[in-house]
């Protein structure tokens, strides 16, 4: 499946991912509208600025996803088809298990359910991707593991 | 004389474990019969879910662990609310309550825990429970009245999961714990203070350093609860008396059998049991612990559905190892969040304690030899996923252990040869970046 890798040297930690991944999943489609006058949804990715070093971080849809299988509920699944891990809000207790076990800490934790990357499903290229500034963030086939 | 139904794959026991191994079977063997037996008559459901169900009603539709159709989409076949009441190992027949027998080629068990009820004056008395199933859940929910006062016998978690739910019903609770403290197993001692000042805000009463003795009830045999008696003679009212001392494995089946057990079914890292063609996970196995690194019962669910997996696919013949699990935790009681894993209370002073305490978040590791043996994080929980696998895959986090109870936590903590391994990009993406060129000269004012 292709999945978002990060080509490090070329971030510039502007957290402008962060930006368009909140507008993405904002229900308006006004970028104004979504920051001012309504709280935008929490980013589902993490933008770490250690300088020189930055770097974003989402959800890697994991080929053995810890998350899918430490889930308490059946919340998280992995589809079979797409490879997409995604979550079904409607299931989420929120015990925040999956956040214990992945590895890459790319779960959150959104009032009393989690948030987590859904890797933009319908759209051709993920937001994040799609509107990087520097193709520090690529979205690429994964490696015959 | 009773039929025999025969099956390629027997699966006793319906929960995380039995799912897990139905899965992993699906998915290299599309076609041999599987059937699972469990003596609930409900599908799959989350078991976790139960104090949502008595603290709300949570319907079982909505605590389905898989799909309504799971079972019909993958063709198994399930006997659902049937006891399997004894096996003939040798000749791999269960032979079910009803008199139905299944032949079988391969066996998992996956029974599952049952709670700890100590011998106690009064027990029989109306009014007390367990609290392991979707039963137990909907018996005391019946039992609850406007007036009701309850006791939990047990500060573990069972204990503090049905006090929460039992709060939220606004029934009074009393929490009776033999040891100094609440949730003693799996928190550290300020962790655990933590947790009793959530509860005791919601107005539960916590009575550490005690025992229950006795349950009086009225009439006195046999009638309902009126009261418990502790060890030094104090009397607490209450109509209600949930029994939370914890679970042991349902080794009931395999009691004077070749399977050997310990505490529980002991199973190599294929979760194979002694006996040939058996296997067993979940909370009735005791299977590798990679922090203990010998074999423990660990009685949580994330291990029960992974050691479910890893024998599904031994049982179905693509070989797997389990790589092991350990006692792991997630809270959220009253909506404080604590995630545990590991050795939270060190048996020794070889552990080293890091910790950083900030806001209202508390990280704290404890390192042995450099690696990371147990964990707690409170508060601002998201990053523990980092720390629980370096855990995990043994990583020597010597160098840099206390950058993993910093508040900025995250991948770039860690040295960058292990960050860089975790999210570089595939080696056949070349890896360009658009050239910065030199700005033409631009002339200003003009």
């Amino acid at each position: 499946m292709k999945r978002v890798y990060v080509n490090e040297p070329a971030c510039i930690g502007c957290r402008l991912c962060e930006v368009h991944c909140q507008f993405a999943h904002s229900s308006s489609k006004d970028l104004v509208k979504a920051f001012k006058k309504a709280a935008p949804p929490l980013p589902r990715l993490r933008v770490e600025v250690k300088k020189p070093v930055s770097f974003s971080v989402r959800c890697q849809h994991c080929d053995e996803p810890a998350c899918v299988y430490a889930c308490l509920t059946g919340a998280l699944t992995k589809d079979e088809k797409t490879g997409v891990v995604s979550v079904d809000t409607e299931k989420c207790m929120g015990c925040w298990t999956c956040i214990l076990v992945c590895p890459y800490a790319a779960i959150t934790r959104d009032g009393d359910k989690i948030s987590k990357c859904d890797l933009c499903t319908g759209k051709p290229l993920p937001s994040c991707v799609a509107n990087c500034p520097n193709e520090a963030l690529v979205y690429a086939e994964t490696r015959e593991s | 004389m009773a039929k025999t139904a025969r099956t390629k794959y027997l699966i006793i026991g319906n929960s995380a474990g039995g799912v897990g191994a139905a899965e992993a079977i699906r998915a290299v063997d599309k076609a041999g019969t599987v059937t699972i037996v469990s003596d609930e008559p409900y599908p799959a459901y989350s078991r976790p879910l139960i104090s949502e169900h008595l603290a709300e009603g949570c319907s079982l539709e909505r605590m389905l662990f898989r799909p309504a159709d799971f079972c019909e989409r993958h063709g198994i076949k399930t006997l659902l609310g049937q006891k399997v009441a004894s096996l003939s190992l040798d000749e791999h027949i269960a032979r079910v309550e009803t008199g139905q027998e299944i032949g079988w080629e391969k066996l998992l068990l996956a029974t599952g825990g049952k709670p700890i009820v100590p011998r106690m004056e009064g027990l029989e008395s109306k009014g007390v429970f367990t609290f392991t199933t979707l039963a137990d859940a909907k018996a005391i929910a019946q039992a609850i009245t406007p007036s009701s006062r309850a006791v939990v016998i047990g500060g573990g978690l069972i204990g503090v999961s049905v006090t929460e739910a039992l709060v939220k019903r606004g029934v009074g609770v009393t929490i009776v714990e033999m040891k100094d403290r609440i949730l003693n197993t799996i928190l550290d001692e300020e962790a655990s203070a933590l947790a009793a000042e959530a509860l005791s805000e919601h107005g539960v009463e916590i009575i550490t350093g005690h025992t229950v003795s006795k349950v009086n009830s009225r009439p006195a045999k046999g009638g309902s609860v009126s009261s418990v008696t502790l060890e030094n003679g104090r009397k607490l009212p209450c109509n209600l008396v949930v029994v939370a001392i914890g679970v042991v494995p349902r080794l009931d089946l395999v009691a004077g059998s070749d399977v050997r057990t310990n505490r529980g079914v002991i199973v190599d890292r294929h979760m194979a049991t002694s006996c040939r063609d058996v296997y067993a996970c979940g909370d009735v196995a005791e299977a590798y612990d990679f922090i203990a690194g010998e074999n423990r019962v660990t009685p949580v669910w994330p291990n029960a559905y992974l050691g479910g997996r890893v024998a599904g696919f031994n049982m179905a013949g693509a070989p797997a190892e389990y790589q092991g699990g350990t006692a792991m935790n997630s809270l959220k009681y009253f909506g404080l969040a604590i995630v545990s894993a590991g050795v939270t209370n060190p048996p020794d002073g070889s552990y080293e304690v890091v910790s950083n305490i900030y806001g209202s978040s508390c990280r704290k590791i404890w390192v042995k030899d450099g690696f990371i043996r147990g964990m707690l994080y409170s508060g601002e929980i998201e990053p523990a996923g980092i720390v629980f696998s370096l855990m995990r895959d043994m990583v020597n986090v010597d160098s840099f252990k206390e950058r993993l109870v910093a508040a900025d936590l995250g991948l770039s903590s860690l040295p960058e040869a292990l960050w860089r391994s975790r999210l570089s990009l595939p080696p056949s993406v070349p890896v360009t970046t658009i050239p910065v060129e030199e700005p033409e000269e631009v002339l200003v004012g003009e």
